[in-house]
């Protein structure tokens, strides 16, 4: 068995020293294949470099240690293990509940020596049930059936899923519903209603807003304009795409556990992740 | 003096209907109204058998007949009164005016029909009980009428003047008492904004890395530390310190914030010597620094720099805090936990509170290339600034 490996995704360079010596001490074999300051890297390089365990900073640059998981999490190549996902915060009231709620691995900081041995006996029981489950799988050809491998993919996705949610933006009063998207292009504003709206997608610091006859660019994110939608009637299916669900005609499941969008009055389809596959279901 | 802001206003409650306001007013009220009229009509009883030595039990039939119907025509009015002001307003489409503290006005109707109608109806109502015939109020010649008319007055006086005075004193207290409530709470935010344990504990993880890598380094950064855990505790006892000194707290959290952030923060302190001394309310700029990490700095990924600095423009003292970070509308848009901007909602009160409306605070997107949020403020430099009291 190669040695596992391992990405470290903190902001802060002594903390990722620090963690980094002590999985030395603790875990002489594990390979630190990369280490990381901000959100987007540790997607990148996790999806370059597909380590078997990804240790995230929940308050990062960028995105946090959740949107990488979630990016990562939808990014994910077919086939190869999810990592193991831990991760670390100083102090989030909100997310240890959530996180505990879940089972999720995670490290409090600062991160004393005895919780971090605990942590990686954890891992590595894990990593090792993962590799028996692959020899019996490979001993025995499936029939027919998905390799066991995807039941973690699953379970990690189910509490993705909850994770995301549990940390949704929580204001005291939520906003109220938005009636009347307002794009402008020059000097000129576009009212364009919501109930003509087909799908909102994010684009870099922009949204496009998706009608029937035409697109507008608004400029907002997509987290900020969530909130501000009726959950529902617009669906997310992906990090960066809300659709309205009675402009979704059919929806087709594919062999990589995405889910295959045709909409009313548009000619592309849209694509639901993993994350949000759950949504489309017989009744 | 209180460094802390003492002017929040008060969790808002709905208005009452002026009705609902007088009927509780009512209810209250009554079972001391009750003892009260019985202990006085008693005296007058007492005092009227005293005059002309006869019938003490048909006298203080009398009496409080009398002191009975006074004090219900005090409380009839107040429910009309309330009744007709609700009318009134709604009619008019007004908001309603909170009636809960209505002060003499509100009762000045109720005492003068009191004293006008209370005398007939009780003596009327007397008349019934005993079976006598008292003389007719028409009759002012009449010694008993006089003395009827004039001791009903003063005992509907004294009742409502003793009620509205123990009111009052109630009120008072209960203000009082929510005012320190509200003192305690705003410095606890404060230490909790402070102390906030995000900054704590990583700050505490980088000092746990730092002593097994470089432990004079890590002394170093302890010390920084403990300078800021001081300062920060002592600083709802010393409202005010001099300029340089807020500087030196500002060094401090930077130096911490340097340890942890690494080349991704930069910062530049700038304090003329002459400006150093001027007495400036403790612990002033230190949130708006970090606030200008965490909301600027921190979210980006490259970093980026944060200046303080001080200068003199006549009479007022500006200082500035400026970052290089995110700005405003997307720092807006990243925050997802609540009160995120309690640090400058903090600064203003504090402001409003110790300089009334000669200081000012400004947040603006930095107008240069960099980007990033400048924060500037302007405090008046008092001619008789206390000097270091160290």
């Amino acid at each position: 068995m190669n040695a596992p490996r391992c990405l470290i995704a903190e902001d802060e360079p002594l903390l990722a020293a620090g963690l980094q010596a002590d999985l030395a001490a603790l875990w002489p074999e594990l390979v630190v294949a990369a280490q990381v300051g901000d959100g987007a890297s540790a997607v990148a390089q996790a999806l370059a470099l597909q380590p078997e365990i990804c240790f995230l900073d929940i308050r990062m640059p960028g995105l946090t240690g959740l949107e990488a998981a979630q990016e990562l999490a939808e990014d994910w190549p077919e086939g190869t293990p999810f990592p193991l996902l831990v991760f670390v915060t100083a102090y989030d009231q909100y997310a240890l509940a959530a996180f505990d709620a879940q089972a999720v691995d995670y490290l409090v900081k600062p991160v004393d020596r005895a919780r971090l041995q605990a942590c990686v006996s954890r891992l590595q029981t894990r990593l090792q049930t993962r590799l028996q489950t692959r020899l019996a799988d490979r001993s025995a050809p499936p029939a027919g059936t998905a390799p066991k491998s995807d039941d973690t993919l699953a379970q990690t996705m189910n509490q993705l899923r909850a994770l995301l949610s549990a940390a949704a933006p929580t204001a005291a009063q939520p906003p109220p519903l938005l009636d009347v998207v307002q794009a402008q292009v020059g000097n000129l504003v576009h009212l364009v209603p919501v109930a003509e709206v087909i799908y909102f997608e994010a684009a870099d610091k922009y949204v496009r807003v998706i009608t029937a006859e035409r697109e507008h660019l608004i400029r907002m994110s997509l987290r900020e304009l969530l909130p501000q939608l009726d959950p529902q009637r617009f669906w997310q299916i992906h990090r960066g795409t809300v659709v309205q669900a009675r402009c979704i005609t059919t929806a087709r499941r594919e062999e990589s556990g995405k889910v295959t969008l045709a909409l009313a009055r548009r000619s592309e389809k849209l694509t639901a992740s993993r994350l949000y596959a759950h949504l489309f279901k017989g009744m | 003096m209180n460094t802390l802001p003492m002017n929040s206003p008060a969790p808002a409650r709905p208005v009452p209907t002026a009705f609902a306001a007088a009927l509780g007013r009512v209810k209250r009220r009554l079972p001391r109204t009750v003892l009260l009229v019985a202990a006085i009509c008693l005296v007058i009883a007492l005092i009227l058998t005293a005059i002309d030595g006869r019938g003490f039990a048909v006298k203080l039939i009398y009496s409080l007949s009398v002191g009975a119907a006074c004090n219900t025509i005090v409380f009839a009015a107040m429910l009309l009164s309330g009744w007709s002001t609700d009318l009134l307003y709604r009619t008019r489409g007004l908001p309603l005016p909170d009636q809960r503290n209505a002060g003499w006005l509100g009762v000045l109707p109720g005492a003068l029909g009191a004293a006008l109608f209370g005398p007939p109806l009780g003596l009327s109502l007397a008349d019934w009980i005993t079976g006598f015939t008292s003389p007719s109020m028409l009759n002012l010649n009449s010694t008993s009428t006089r003395l009827t008319l004039l001791f009903s007055v003063l005992a509907t006086l004294v009742t409502i003047f003793v009620l509205q005075a123990q009111e009052r004193l109630a009120q008072a207290r209960a203000q009082a008492e929510a005012a320190q409530r509200q003192a305690a709470e705003n410095q606890l935010r404060l230490l909790q904004s402070q102390l906030e344990p995000h900054m704590l504990f990583n700050t505490l993880a980088n000092l746990r890395v730092l002593i097994g890598m470089d432990p004079a380094r890590a002394q170093a950064m302890l010390d920084r530390l403990i300078a800021f855990l001081r300062a920060t505790l002592s600083a709802s006892r010393t409202p005010q310190h001099p300029l340089a000194t807020e500087f030196e707290r500002v060094a401090d959290y930077l130096a911490l914030m340097d340890i942890r952030m690494g080349p991704r923060l930069q910062s530049r302190l700038e304090l003329p010597a002459e400006l150093g001394q001027l007495a400036v309310p403790s612990l002033l700029l230190q949130p708006l620094v970090e606030n200008a990490i965490k909301h600027g700095l921190e979210p980006k990924v490259q970093g980026g720099r944060v200046e303080v600095s001080a200068r003199r423009d006549a009479d007022m003292l500006v200082l500035s805090v400026r970052d290089t970070g995110i700005g405003l509308a997307a720092a807006a848009a990243a925050a997802d936990h609540g009160g995120s901007h309690f640090g400058l909602a903090q600064a203003r009160e504090r402001l409003a509170t110790l300089f009334g409306g000669r200081a000012m605070l400004s947040l603006a997107e930095a107008s240069d290339s960099e980007g990033g949020v400048l924060v500037t403020l302007r405090l008046p430099i008092e001619p008789t600034s206390p000097t270091t009291a160290a």
